[in-house]
């Protein structure tokens, strides 16, 4: 889960870190009165959950409060890669001598958590491995001894840095470190921390990601102090209504998983799982032409419930002309369970299984159950000899006609 | 041969009285493996088809030879059942439990490391060697197993449960049966990586070809690449790679929890480029999996 800066930089300053003056405006009036406490030019900043906010014109500077209104409400406006902003932070204009780049993340290959640091910040990080690898330190953290602030220093100390700059930076890296121990976060960065003309340091912008998993553990001590609700979806955009009733799905019982419902503009609803089954069957949806009108993860055994409530939703789609139900094969999932749910669910939008159900591919446990069931309704299903993306073809062929 | 595990292979379930553990206990002794115990603190004495349940693993590695372990406990619960485990000297851990905090993951991964513990998942349906033993649900019911999963000569690993059975059921029905297939788990910490078990397939004399199934997201493809040409593997790899309309929504997840695109490394286009690059054949579905394989062994 992605923290809108201002939240961010909230959670760092309770590890202690320093932060440029400021705070949050909803309206140009709040930046007006910001930017005359501050007193001095000011940088104003829209605060969406994406990167390149500077490129797409969500920041901008004022020397005066009547600038910073204006400009505040000029952002407040702006869309940025189809997100409104949910407020703009305002904070006080540094005089920033020189950037750094501080993170901490998991590395996959090595399975521990690590930290990131370089002198060349501002810029993304990935584009400095590659053309100046000399200018980065990587140092990989214990997750069974406890982390001591050496370990910080000795990363900094690597890049050649020494003298007072050397004590500063290890104390931003150490607070960065416990921050990410802290909350749980699986990315945690500073990008830029700026060294002022005075010598100090501040941060300028931050990123911190939250695991998903670890949500329910920080909700009361923090989540909630941010206003953060425990069903509030935070993955690269906001969720469509569509989206929010797909997920409101999957509490209709315990029985199995239907997860991660996503929109799409298609005429193909599909009921899809599960995890890498949907990936592939999505793939060859798009390779043979076809148009998506969503994207499902159903699996884990679902109740007959759970497939007709899913089932419905995506039918209630406008645009929906038909759905195709396909899965790998399946060995804890019941195909007679889901096949029953499906057609359930078309029944009960008011349609003929035979005709909006373009292809039924469910093979595995249970299929004999199913087959006979969708045989009787007139629906066209397959076995294991037709591949995935064979159902997925004949899917899109029925639909183009 | 077979990687990991055989008809020899003994092990545990911990967690065993759960509703999905009681199914895959029955699955595994019907499909012949050896379950010699399980563990679900409080219920010691009782049984689950006829497989003795105890409160802890000592109790049970006093008297037996205990190989491995399958953990399927609730998340919270999944890193203390892990250090039991290892502490009590097992050596191949699978953890099916899926949903387990990465800090949490990395911890068990640290400590298996040190005491030379296998760990297969976590977020995984666990490892089948055909005709000799499965550990885990992978295939589910015996009957449903034994009709996807033949025994053969090809390597299988997979990020995806359900696909490792497409997979292999697709190999089976174009004749190529299965050495060992491995669920290798969704997470974006996981025990052992494609470039992990490599060096195990290789040194089997009784695997010819490796099948991976993979996604956007995460390293492990760029370690697969890096590994195949550092160490000239004898073996012939196909890769299917789902989940390519990925690239086009950066930050978003799907799938698994480690199927994530983040950064241009984490792309279909960038790992496909990758894994071509070390030699490796790329199928642009599942149903040519096996005439490329074909093809890789003439």
């Amino acid at each position: 889960m992605r923290f809108y800066e201002y939240e961010a930089k909230a959670l760092l300053r309770k590890q202690g870190v320093r932060l440029p003056d400021g705070g949050t405006a909803e309206k140009p009036a709040d930046a007006g009165k910001i930017a005359r406490d501050i007193g001095g030019a000011v940088v104003l900043k829209s605060q969406v959950l994406s990167g390149g906010r500077m490129k797409a014109g969500g920041v901008k500077f004022a020397d005066t409060p009547a600038e910073a209104e204006t400009a505040c409400a000029e952002i407040l406006k702006l869309p940025i890669k189809d997100q409104m902003p949910v407020n703009v932070l305002v904070e006080a204009k540094a005089a920033v001598a020189k950037e750094y780049y501080l993170g901490v993340t998991f590395d996959g290959v090595a399975k521990l958590p690590v930290m990131i640091i370089s002198d060349m910040g501002g810029i993304d990080i990935e584009e400095v491995a590659e053309t100046h690898p000399e200018h980065i330190a990587k140092v990989h953290l214990s997750t069974l001894h406890p982390f001591s602030d050496y370990q910080a220093k000795e990363a900094v100390a690597s890049l050649g840095i020494t003298g007072g700059e050397l004590n500063q930076l290890t104390r931003v890296l150490a607070q960065l470190v416990r921050t990410f121990l802290a909350y749980n976060l699986t990315l945690a960065e500073i990008n830029p921390l700026g060294k002022l003309e005075d010598g100090s340091f501040v941060v300028l912008d931050c990123h911190l990601d939250m695991e998903e998993e670890a949500r329910e553990r920080h909700q009361k001590s923090v989540l909630d102090e941010l206003g953060i609700g425990a069903d509030e979806m935070r993955q690269g955009r906001p969720p469509t209504e569509f989206e929010k009733r797909g997920a409101r799905v999957d509490n209709v019982d315990h029985r199995g998983v239907a997860g991660r419902v996503v929109e799409f503009e298609g005429n193909l609803g599909l009921v899809i799982g599960a995890g890498g089954g949907s990936l592939t069957i999505f793939d060859a949806v798009q390779r043979f032409g076809g148009k998506p009108a969503n994207y499902c993860e159903i699996g884990g055994n679902p109740s007959v419930l759970k497939a007709c409530e899913l089932t419905k939703v995506i039918l209630s789609k406008p645009g929906v002309d038909k759905i195709a139900v396909i899965m790998n094969v399946v060995s804890n999932t019941r195909v007679d369970i889901v096949a029953r749910g499906v057609v359930k669910g078309v029944v009960e939008s008011g349609f003929d299984p035979a005709e909006k159900i373009a292809v039924f591919r469910i093979p595995g446990a249970w299929e004999g159950e199913g087959f006979k069931l969708l045989e009787k309704y007139g629906v066209h299903y397959c076995d294991r000899t037709v591949s995935m993306s064979e159902a997925a073809r004949r899917a899109v062929e029925k639909i183009a006609g | 041969m077979s990687i990991l595990i055989d008809e020899n292979t003994t092990f545990i379930i911990q967690g065993i009285t759960g509703r999905e553990a009681v199914n895959m206990t029955r699955e595994c002794l019907d499909y012949g493996s050896k379950v010699v115990g399980g563990v679900t603190p409080g219920r010691g004495g009782r049984d689950v088809y006829g497989v003795p349940v105890y409160d802890t693993i000592k109790e049970i590695v006093a008297k037996e030879r205990v190989d491995g372990s399958v953990i399927t406990v609730p998340a919270p619960f999944t890193r203390d059942a892990a250090f039991e485990a290892i502490e009590n000297g097992i050596k191949l851990l699978v953890i099916v439990t899926e949903r387990v905090p990465r800090y949490e993951m990395a911890q068990v991964l640290e400590l298996a490391r040190l005491r030379g513990t296998r760990v297969i998942g976590p977020n995984c349906l666990g490892m089948i060697s055909p005709g000799k033993s499965k550990m885990g649900g992978i295939g589910g019911p015996a009957a449903n197993t034994k009709q996807a999963y033949k025994p053969g000569r090809i390597g299988v690993m997979s990020r995806s449960g359900g696909m490792t059975t497409e997979i292999a059921n697709s190999l089976t029905a174009a004749g190529f049966g299965q050495s060992t297939a491995v669920s290798i788990g969704g997470d974006p910490l996981i025990g052992s990586t494609y470039a992990e078990l490599m060096p195990l397939f290789e040194a089997d004399d009784e695997t010819d070809a490796i099948v991976i199934y993979t996604e956007p997201g995460g390293p492990m493809d760029a370690q697969l690449s890096l590994w195949v040409k550092e160490n000239k593997s004898r073996l012939p790899i196909v890769a299917f790679m789902a989940g390519k309309f990925m690239d086009k929504m950066p930050g978003m997840r799907f799938g698994h929890a480690g199927t994530i695109v983040e950064g241009k490394a984490d792309t279909a286009a960038e790992k496909l480029e990758r894994l071509k690059e070390a030699g490796i054949s790329v199928a642009e579905e599942i149903s040519q999996i096996p005439d490329l394989v074909r093809e890789r062994l003439s």
